[in-house]
């Protein structure tokens, strides 16, 4: 079985300006906050980031934004890094706001093979503009198309060095999903063992979806 | 301020029944699983992906693994579970929560929703708050009655809509106001408050329930 534990910097040397990039976590929490601090160590610029929130000032996704290496993110919640928000009205930092249910479910559908999804959620408000629209069984739903990203970075609690992923408590949030839908997946984790040495039963993240593994000196 | 908060909060936990499954939102909405009556046991979900929220870990005994969607750490009861953000969602579009609590910026009388962004001031953003008032069965908005003296129940919302026709019960620090076909009904006014007074302070038109009580703000 491939051994793909890597060292941080050779992560991040795989990332190039200008690259889409999915960072699981909620509010810092499963965040991989080891790869965001060696993104921005490396310079690396003209991000778009996919995401739940951008953190909460000077916590994870935060630190990319008030660095102003990012150019747009596709999010639901930006009220607990002000920064964001600043940077928005000045015109400098396209945001586009997906409810959260919707982030989830594009994401998903990307990385399941489905050509979008149908939700009720944001019918008749600013997040159904320009979208297709249909009418099942007397519902009105949008028809919210997939997202993919060219790297997703994950935040795990433990990951053997095939990719299989453990997630405690709330840290699994987008984490999941995220390491379906893009080219190349990074794990963030503290705690790297061998094969066999994680119960399959509550593997949460696939080994098939990771690219590299690396490890992080503090789960943040 | 808290104390109107703290009111708002003990009269929406009266709206709760045993058995439920409850999301409550940043803020204000948090305060009501204080307030729950005796014999009213609730599952609360926090949409970053927990059922069965308890409340706040002592201090030093922060587990870092665990917040809620507020980003607070909790602590889970007995019977607890975790999930990813997909599941959490199904859980919410899916009809599988009986009652959200939401905070709102604005109301109107025909149950509409504001409560993500004041447009050129402040944006923060909708989180799961679309979601929710798209999903859960019953959509309860905890709220100050008014914005500093300006009305916050009105006919028409100003700010972007959040959810359309979604709400069915406000809960202010002075009235509980039912949302029904025909318009906003006045179902409560809280005690030592007048009916005047929460018209005063209210833009939309209120109908008077045939039944109109109190509730208590002790």
């Amino acid at each position: 079985m491939k051994n793909k534990v890597i060292n941080i910097t050779e992560a991040v040397d795989r990332i190039p300006d200008g690259a889409s990039i999915m960072i699981a976590g909620f509010l810092g929490n499963g965040t991989p906050h080891n790869i965001i601090d060696a993104i921005l160590a490396k310079g690396i610029k003209n991000l778009t980031i996919i995401a739940n929130d951008t953190g909460i000032t000077g916590i994870g996704i935060s630190k990319l934004i008030a660095a102003k290496v990012v150019k747009k993110v596709m999010t639901s919640h930006i009220g607990t890094n002000p920064e964001t928000g600043k940077q928005m009205m000045a015109g400098t930092l396209e945001v586009e706001l997906v409810p959260q249910g919707t982030l989830a479910e594009r994401i998903r559908s990307a990385g399941a093979g489905l050509g979008g999804v149908l939700t009720p959620t944001g019918v008749g408000t600013d997040v159904a503009h320009g979208k297709q629209t249909l009418v099942l069984n007397g519902k009105e739903y949008l028809l919210e198309l997939p997202i993919k990203a060219d790297f997703a970075i994950l935040g795990a609690t433990i990951a053997d060095t095939f990719g299989n992923s453990f997630f405690n408590g709330t840290t699994k949030n987008f984490n999941p999903v995220m390491s379906t839908a893009a080219d190349t997946v990074i794990v963030e984790t503290a705690k790297i063992v061998e094969p066999g040495e994680l119960d399959p039963n509550i593997v949460m993240v696939h080994g098939i979806f990771v690219d590299y593994i690396v490890r992080s000196n503090s789960n943040g | 301020m808290d104390d109107a908060k703290n009111i708002i909060a003990r009269r929406i936990a009266q709206e709760l029944h045993d058995g439920d499954v409850v999301n409550l939102g940043i803020g204000l909405p948090t305060l009501v699983a204080n307030y729950l009556p005796q014999g009213v046991d609730i599952t609360i979900q926090s949409e970053n992906g927990v059922l069965g929220v308890n409340g706040s870990p002592e201090k030093g005994k922060e587990d870092p693994d665990l917040i809620n969607a507020g980003g607070k750490h909790i602590t889970v009861r007995k019977g607890s579970s975790y999930f990813d953000t997909a599941t959490s969602f199904g859980i919410i579009r899916g009809g599988h929560v009986d009652a959200t609590v939401l905070g709102a910026l604005e109301v109107d009388e025909k149950g509409n929703l504001a409560s993500h962004m004041v447009p050129g001031k402040m944006v923060s953003g909708m989180g799961g708050a679309m979601d929710l008032a798209t999903g859960a069965k019953k959509i309860i908005i905890g709220t100050l009655h008014t914005n500093s003296g300006k009305p916050k129940i009105l006919k028409n919302l100003t700010l972007p809509i959040t959810a359309v026709g979604v709400v069915k019960l406000i809960v202010t620090e002075m009235a509980v106001i039912e949302v029904s076909p025909l318009g906003l009904v006045l179902k409560e006014v809280a005690e030592g408050t007048t009916v005047e007074q929460v018209k005063a302070a209210t833009e939309a038109e209120l109908l008077m329930s045939p039944d109109l009580g109190t509730f208590s703000v002790q």
